[in-house]
């Protein structure tokens, strides 16, 4: 359970000092005149009601990949455990998705600037590319499969169509979002502004997913 | 577009107010109406766990003279009674109902900031209970696993329920996971986006502090239910073995390989703990905003009230192993549990004395609310008390499997947060109907239901000491108990049947109130919060008419020396208020 402690720890530090410096010598019984952004978010004075949810849920999500890598940890030293050997397809698969993240990134830049132009071929591209991974993923899964590693075979396979899986619903989560923004672009239809909110909130959650993968591509080869 | 903030932004925006029956109460977004929703249905399982536990007390008491409990039976009732009164009725009340109703009010907002999410929260918490009560009636029944549904009984042969009732209790606890985490996005953001001009976070009431530190410890607390609960599945559908030994069960290999039951443990009570400060953190920040307004007095300490809340939230998640001393553990660790556990009780403590020191030299109302909250101190230092026994490794083992035990949770987990949900309910009641409830029927639900369960629990301690095993569909081979101890038993049964029927008089008298009430006052309680100051009463869509409210002044400023009435709202300037200051804070 010590990842899932260290995980934690570090949000628990976060919030902790972010309250501290909120409600350090804070006087609330006094008549203090309080300025006109005091009562905003912790972001400043700006409504960032949407990305913070957003954090919030990235911070839910982590607490998932945590617990389960704690499992990992936990159940890999027992005695039935035997390492598996990863699909080499997992490595094209993780390209992709990293470029996915690049070119999602570059999209988001393009938002911001206000080159439209851009918008459309960005998203495309990155959908194409996310979409790549998960039918990658799928096609590993058949992979092993064909090669009579089965979930049932062994603990670490078990734990390897696991982290996968569940890696790989919300990635499809992500997609849902996607394509409602990309189908606001493709149509012509929707606010830009929301349009660009909506792809800069993309682009975090696919760069955390990234983050993700590569924490649990990494564990996965390493053990 | 340059963001502006939410309170703001508030005139550009178009409120459209629901016009009809469906969408102003069925699908409703309004954060009062789900709130009202999540109650109801919290209210609605609870009595049904209600029903069970009277049942489980019949057998206990009178054993073998009702046919219709069987052991089967008695272990599906234990199960879903922990699990329906812990999960669906009091995390569901206190987050769902409390939190909905007071967070935006309290807040100074028009509602959740995103209303949609909030509704849809609701109803996928629904789904979640049709599914649970669903499995009451499946062949085979509900599960009864126990209610921390611990491998690899849960699923194996010899458990009722183990084909569709554990599988509909861990699709049931997935799908209340998804519920939760849509509300509590909602209770976070809102309460850091969407407050009032001048809501500084040190000016909020300490209920939404309660709220908003239990939301946080509820989202990052039941991903751990949420892995355990599909390992489970996986290992009862799939034949995976995360959870399951390589056991022979009657006599056929299942084809469990070697996983580990102390896994499961771990991830469950990882939620598990959490779970009970879930359930104690809304409690305490209403219990102490109840005290402050029926004692006429400032709450004591309230930045170390904030700071206690934080402390216990954080603590919370270094304490689960001490639910696990009787699987064994290595001593440090045990060490290491117990030291934490204990330090738990200093803010705990801390919260303990401010109530007591709120009290002290106030001007208390006996009204109903403050009753239940009194009663609610009481409670809770008792239950407190007999936590720091068991979070000692070794008195806790003698007592883990012991009726003290029993004792200790209902005590602290179970009475003390319903004795807060009661008090909550007859303070806000007004606020939430209009009309006001009958203070004689009220102050006799209280005095029948404090003195009732602690005629149900204090004897569990004796007997827990004397060695009475929990869990136990019948005493079996106790030969070292006294015959009085079935006595005991008996009486326990009947306090438990009279304080099950005790509660009819609440329902009677809500709905006596709903009907012929007479109509309250806004502001009956002479609150200083924001809810009480709403244009309209009972508060309308949009909560606050064409302006949002301006909050000048912390939510305690009651008995402030030099005014003419005893409380000032949090919504009222400086320089309005009804008369001169003579003291400069020194409250």
């Amino acid at each position: 359970m010590t990842i899932a402690l260290g995980f934690l720890a570090i949000i628990l530090a976060t919030l902790l000092g972010w309250l501290l410096k909120q409600t350090f010598n804070a006087a609330p019984w006094e008549m203090e005149v309080v300025s006109d952004t005091a009562h905003y978010g912790p972001l400043g004075g700006t409504d960032k009601s949407k990305l913070i949810a957003l954090l919030t849920l990235l911070a839910v999500v982590s607490s998932f990949f945590a617990l389960i890598l704690s499992a990992y940890a936990l159940r890999m030293d027992l005695g039935d455990w035997v390492p598996m050997t990863e699909p080499q397809l997992l490595w094209t698969n993780t390209v992709m998705l990293i470029v996915a993240s690049g070119v999602f990134q570059w999209t988001r830049n393009a938002a911001v600037k206000g080159q439209q132009g851009r918008l459309q071929p960005g998203l495309l591209i990155t959908g194409v590319l996310t979409l790549g991974f998960v039918l990658g993923q799928f096609i590993a899964w058949q992979q092993l499969q064909d090669a009579g590693q089965f979930i049932t075979s062994n603990p670490a396979n078990a734990f390897f169509y696991f982290l996968t899986g569940a890696h790989a619903v919300h990635i499809l989560g992500g997609l849902y979002v996607w394509a409602r923004a990309t189908l606001k672009v493709v149509l012509g239809t929707g606010d830009s502004t929301m349009i660009r909110r909506s792809i800069e909130l993309c682009t975090i959650y696919w760069h955390f997913l990234l983050l993700v993968w590569l924490v649990l591509f990494g564990l996965l080869l390493s053990t | 577009m340059s963001y502006v903030a939410y309170a703001d932004r508030d005139h550009e925006q178009e409120h459209h107010d629901p016009d009809t029956f469906i969408t102003k109460y069925i699908w409703s977004q309004d954060h009062k109406v789900i709130a009202i929703q999540y109650g109801l249905t919290a209210i609605f399982v609870g009595l049904i766990a209600l029903g069970l536990s009277a049942m489980m007390r019949l057998q206990l008491g009178f054993p073998d003279d009702f046919a219709f409990i069987n052991p089967e039976n008695y272990y599906q009732f234990i199960t879903m009674h922990g699990m329906i009164m812990v999960i669906y009725l009091l995390t569901a009340l206190f987050l769902g109902g409390f939190g909905n109703y007071l967070i935006p009010l309290m807040c100074g907002s028009r509602d959740m900031v995103f209303p949609f999410m909030n509704m849809l929260s609701y109803w996928v918490y629904l789904l979640s209970v049709i599914i649970l009560i669903a499995s009451f009636f499946v062949p085979g029944g509900s599960t009864g696993a126990g209610w921390t549904l611990y491998p690899p009984q849960a699923i194996s042969p010899g458990t009722p329920g183990i084909d569709l009732g554990i599988l509909m209790m861990l699709a049931s606890l997935a799908v209340f996971i998804v519920a939760f985490t849509m509300g509590g996005l909602n209770y976070v953001t809102t309460v850091l986006q969407a407050r009032c001009k001048g809501m500084t976070l040190m000016r909020l009431p300490l209920s939404v502090w309660g709220i908003f530190i239990a939301t946080i410890l509820g989202l990052l607390a039941f991903p751990a239910l949420l892995v355990s609960a599909i390992m489970m599945l996986f290992d009862k559908t799939l034949h995976t073995s995360f959870f399951m030994p390589a056991i022979s069960s009657m006599g056929i290999d299942p084809g469990y390989t070697g996983g580990s039951p102390i896994l499961f443990q771990h991830l469950f009570w990882f939620f598990g703990h959490p779970e009970v400060y879930i359930v104690a953190l809304p409690a305490f920040g209403i219990v102490s905003d109840l005290i402050s307004t029926h004692a006429r007095k400032n709450i004591f300490g309230y930045r170390m009230m904030v700071w206690a809340i934080i402390m216990i939230g954080g603590l919370s998640f270094i304490v689960w192993a001490h639910h696990m001393y009787v699987s064994g553990m290595n001593p440090y660790f045990g060490f290491f549990f117990a030291t934490t556990t204990l330090i738990i009780a200093v803010p705990t403590a801390i919260k303990v004395y401010n109530w007591v020191l709120t009290l002290w030299e106030g001007n208390i109302h006996l009204r109903v609310p403050m009753l239940f909250s009194i009663g609610f101190i009481f409670t809770f230092i008792h239950g407190g008390l007999t936590g720091l026994f068991l979070g000692n490794v070794t008195i806790d083992l003698p007592l883990s499997d012991t009726y003290f035990v029993v004792a200790h949770f209902h005590m602290v987990m179970g009475v003390s947060p319903v004795l807060v949900v009661f008090g909550a309910i007859y303070h806000w009641w007004p606020k939430i109907t209009g009309r006001m409830y009958n203070e004689t029927l009220g102050k006799w639900h209280f005095w029948m239901t404090f003195l009732g369960t602690y005629a149900i629990y204090l004897p569990m301690h004796y007997l827990g000491f004397a060695g009475v095993p929990r869990r136990y569909f019948a005493m079996g081979n106790t030969d070292f108990l006294p015959d009085s101890a079935q006595d005991l038993n008996a009486a326990i049964t009947m306090s438990a049947l009279f304080v099950a029927a005790t509660q009819i008089l609440f329902f009677v008298n809500m709905i006596w109130s709903l009907k012929k009430g007479p109509k309250s006052d806004p502001n009956p309680w002479d609150a200083t919060t924001l809810e009480w100051q709403t244009p309209d009463h009972p508060p309308k869509h949009g909560n606050w008419g064409h302006h949002l409210p301006e909050v000048h002044r912390w939510a305690y400023d009651y008995s402030v020396p030099g005014y003419k009435d005893d409380f000032i709202p949090q919504n009222v300037p400086a320089d309005a208020a009804p008369a001169g200051r003579e003291h400069d804070g020194d409250q």
